[in-house]
């Protein structure tokens, strides 16, 4: 499989998705530069988490006009698979290809942590490798984190499953105080109609090796490697 | 000419930043403060346009990127005419 990460001025999760994709899953990744105008074949594009253009005016605003958004629209809009983490999922947001928009995080603080997150919906091609319920350990690091939609949205995301993941206590309940940012529905990540591109706060890259505490995040880019090679989300073999 | 946008979240969207600094300016004693809501304001230096043309294009931009507008809500005036700057 071959990944691309794309790259914008200030985006600090490049190089740890870039290796994780690389070194942990063995798979030919490259850089995107967001002022070329080529994925270079890649089956999946990784937007990833940082802060593009300094976050200036929005998380994701400004970013969501470089050059290269354009050939990513087109891809996703062709079934490309599109993995937004964090700062890349504000990208997604600001782009439209996931409804909604993110509000500074609750209590206002910056929160860089450990969260628990519960599968919400294990037929996407980003989950399917992992038990409807499950819970996973994986660290979120963000500011705008809050996410918001119309009460019309947020019908259709529920009706349609679309909410992927949600934050959660350790043993899955889902109260406030688990919601740490204060987004509407404990949303943590979203999937797309056409089912092939994901934004989640959470960063699975930083789960994806004991030695840094997780490895919870192997399920969601398992589940995108067993999708691009069988074609489908589920069943598994053992 | 000058025209300043400003941008605020919409009446359905929380605006913690605007209840934080309400707390604070209680906490400093102007009870009277009923509600702070928090925006942004941008000054935008352009060229002379039709009038019509302008109104179209700075609602296209305050709508496409200075606001957005499924939290945000903006308006915008005319500060400065050209011609009536003064050094």
């Amino acid at each position: 499989m071959k990944c691309g990460v794309v790259v914008f001025p200030g985006s600090n999760c490049d190089f740890d998705t870039y290796h994780v994709l690389r070194d942990v899953y063995g798979q030919d990744t490259v850089f995107l530069w967001h002022k070329d105008h080529s994925l270079q074949n890649c089956d999946i594009v990784v937007l990833p988490g940082g802060f593009s253009y300094g976050d200036y005016l929005r998380s994701g605003a400004i970013a969501r006009f470089s050059p290269l958004m354009q050939e990513l629209q087109e891809f996703a809009d062709r079934g490309g698979m599109v993995l937004g983490i964090c700062n890349g999922f504000q990208v997604l947001l600001e782009l439209g290809l996931l409804p909604g928009a993110m509000l500074r995080n609750k209590n206002l603080k910056f929160l860089c942590r450990h969260v628990h997150l519960r599968v919400e919906n294990t037929s996407t091609p980003f989950t399917g490798r992992s038990e409807r319920g499950r819970i996973l350990r994986i660290p979120i690091a963000h500011f705008d984190g809050n996410y918001y939609s119309d009460p019309q949205t947020l019908d259709e995301l529920k009706k349609h499953n679309r909410i992927v993941f949600r934050y959660c206590r350790a043993d899955g309940n889902i109260d406030e105080e688990s919601n740490v940012n204060g987004s509407m529905e404990s949303i943590a990540g979203l999937i797309n109609s056409g089912g092939n591109v994901m934004g989640m706060m959470p960063h699975p890259e930083r789960a994806s090796e004991a030695i840094l505490g997780s490895e919870d995040g192997h399920v969601i880019f398992d589940s995108v490697f067993h999708y691009l090679k069988s074609g489908s989300p589920n069943k598994k073999t053992s | 000419m000058k025209i300043r946008v400003l941008v605020s979240y919409k009446e359905s969207v929380l605006d913690p930043q605007g209840q934080t600094v309400r707390n604070s300016l209680h906490t400093l004693g102007y009870d009277f403060i009923q509600n702070v809501r928090q925006g942004k304001v941008f000054e935008l230096d352009i060229d002379d346009l039709p009038r019509e043309k302008m109104e179209l294009l700075i609602t296209e931009i305050a709508g496409k990127v200075l606001a957005n507008p499924i939290i945000e809500r903006f308006e915008w005036e005319i500060l400065e005419k050209s011609g009536e700057r003064h050094p």
